[in-house]
């Protein structure tokens, strides 16, 4: 038997485990980072408009996720957390580690968006009698979003393969999966090589809707700017 | 129109940045329907004055009152900045909004004008500067003139009572200066009130009603064209017309 044949018999044999464990991938990455979406949003806009206190919170947070391993944290919300009382399950303990690091990413990626948007708009804005949450709601952020897509595109992305960290949780996601049906089978090679392509796949798919969608609201005029 | 009511009063208005006084004491009204233009060297305070008016910068000390509100004490200064239209050097247009979108954001986030009727007086506006075949369009496909036209609209679409102009020609190509100024000619002639930085001379000559030179945070002169251009009485005056003449040439 070649390696070709192993390699579609594993996809044959298995592809029920595969799609189960790829259905959790995908549902831990699209909760964690719409919810990680919203945090990057409060946390991007005290950045940059708040007082003092809401910017050194937002800092303070930010600066301590991006500074501490995810694996860390996602070890202390899964182990370090029920003898304080606090049991989650591995699939809640993974999102919420998931969702809070990528909010940070986000975050920081929407900051230098933001401060890339020339302050003329905020002049201009306030000229009219906006108040200055009119204009960041009206002006700033439409403009804000356009300019980030790139860059969320890569958090997207990043997000989507980390979320394989979650199989140490024990979440039953794509690479828990995979652990699963190597240790049966010894194929580690050929069942490693199908995970990578399925993460491979998704990712090039996603990359191509973000892409779509960052033509799609492109301002007209500005298209050099991409 | 009653050229004696005072719509805008600016008394003793100081501000300084740091070590650096850029406004040193500056007085001035304009009353309604009125032209005025300042005039000056670079870094003289005068577009620090302009923003002043209508606290995008807040004043160290002086009084600013639009007609019998005092702007510097305002609680809602939101409001009253709904009634200072202000046109922008670098036009400050909204860059994801269409031209319509950009006159029309005022009326209905700020004044809360229902969405057709905010239209209607968008468009009327527009026409009114020339641009409804634009309305459309972007501003990133919108020429520097057309920008600046579309900014103007948008000020005018506010009904204010007095339109700050900060340097409107200066971001521009020469030969879409004029369509720039006429524009603002029509305006004057409206009855607007309007009060204009710029480096414009023909426009002051022409268009406006008083001239204040202002060099160093303190107002030198203020006359009207004929008086400024003819028979200046400060040798500062004097000197710095003198130098833009021999620039552009005197007609």
């Amino acid at each position: 038997m070649n390696e070709v044949d192993r390699i579609w018999k594993i996809v044959v044999n298995y592809w029920p485990k595969f799609l189960e464990g790829l259905g959790v991938t995908l549902e831990m990455t699209l909760i964690a980072v719409v919810i990680g979406f919203i945090i990057g949003v409060i946390l991007a806009i005290a950045r940059v408009y708040g007082n003092k206190l809401f910017h050194g919170v937002a800092t303070a947070i930010i600066e301590i996720i991006r500074g501490t391993p995810l694996l860390v944290q996602l070890f202390i919300l899964y182990y370090g957390l029920p003898p304080l009382g606090m049991n989650l399950s591995p699939f809640a303990a993974a999102i919420i580690g998931f969702a809070i690091n990528s909010g940070c990413y986000q975050a920081e990626y929407l900051r230098g968006s933001i401060q890339s948007i020339s302050g003329n708009q905020m002049k201009a804005a306030r000229s009219l009698g906006m108040t200055k949450w009119q204009a960041i709601l009206q002006i700033i952020m439409p403009q804000a979003f356009r300019r980030v897509i790139p860059a969320w595109t890569n958090e997207f992305i990043y997000l989507l393969k980390y979320t394989s960290l979650a199989y140490i949780v024990g979440a039953p996601e794509l690479m828990a999966q995979a652990k699963f049906i190597a240790s049966r089978n010894f194929q580690f090679f050929e069942v490693y090589l199908v995970v990578a392509v399925i993460y491979l796949v998704v990712v090039l798919f996603f990359t191509k809707i973000f892409s779509i969608l960052e033509k799609k609201v492109e301002i007209p005029g500005l298209e050099w700017v991409r | 129109m009653s050229k004696e009511r005072v719509v805008l009063r600016v008394e003793n208005l100081k501000k300084a940045f740091g070590d650096k006084e850029v406004l040193k004491g500056v007085s001035f009204d304009m009353k309604e329907g009125e032209t005025k233009v300042i005039i000056g060297p670079s870094g003289t305070g005068k577009s620090t004055l302009l923003s002043c008016i209508n606290m995008l910068v807040t004043p160290d000390s002086g009084q600013i009152w639009l007609e019998e509100e005092e702007v510097t004490s305002a609680k809602n200064i939101n409001k009253i900045r709904q009634e200072i239209g202000f046109v922008f050097q670098d036009f400050g247009l909204f860059n994801h909004l269409t031209a319509l979108k950009n006159v029309m954001v005022g009326l209905t986030k700020v004044k809360k004008i229902e969405k057709d009727f905010a239209k209607e007086i968008a468009m009327k506006e527009l026409t009114r500067v020339g641009l409804e075949r634009e309305a459309n369009m972007y501003p990133a496909q919108l020429s520097g003139g057309q920008k600046q036209r579309v900014g103007i609209a948008r000020a005018l679409a506010m009904s204010p009572k007095i339109i700050l102009f900060d340097e409107p020609t200066s971001a521009l190509d020469p030969e879409l200066i004029g369509e720039v100024l006429s524009v603002m000619k029509n305006l004057a002639e409206s009855g607007m009130t309007m009060l204009v930085v710029t480096h414009e001379m023909g426009f002051a000559r022409t268009v406006s009603d008083e001239i204040i030179f202002m060099e160093h945070g303190h107002i030198v002169e203020q006359s009207s064209p004929e008086e400024m251009f003819k028979n200046p009485k400060n040798p500062r005056t004097k000197e710095f017309l003198f130098k833009l003449s021999e620039l552009y040439g005197s007609e």
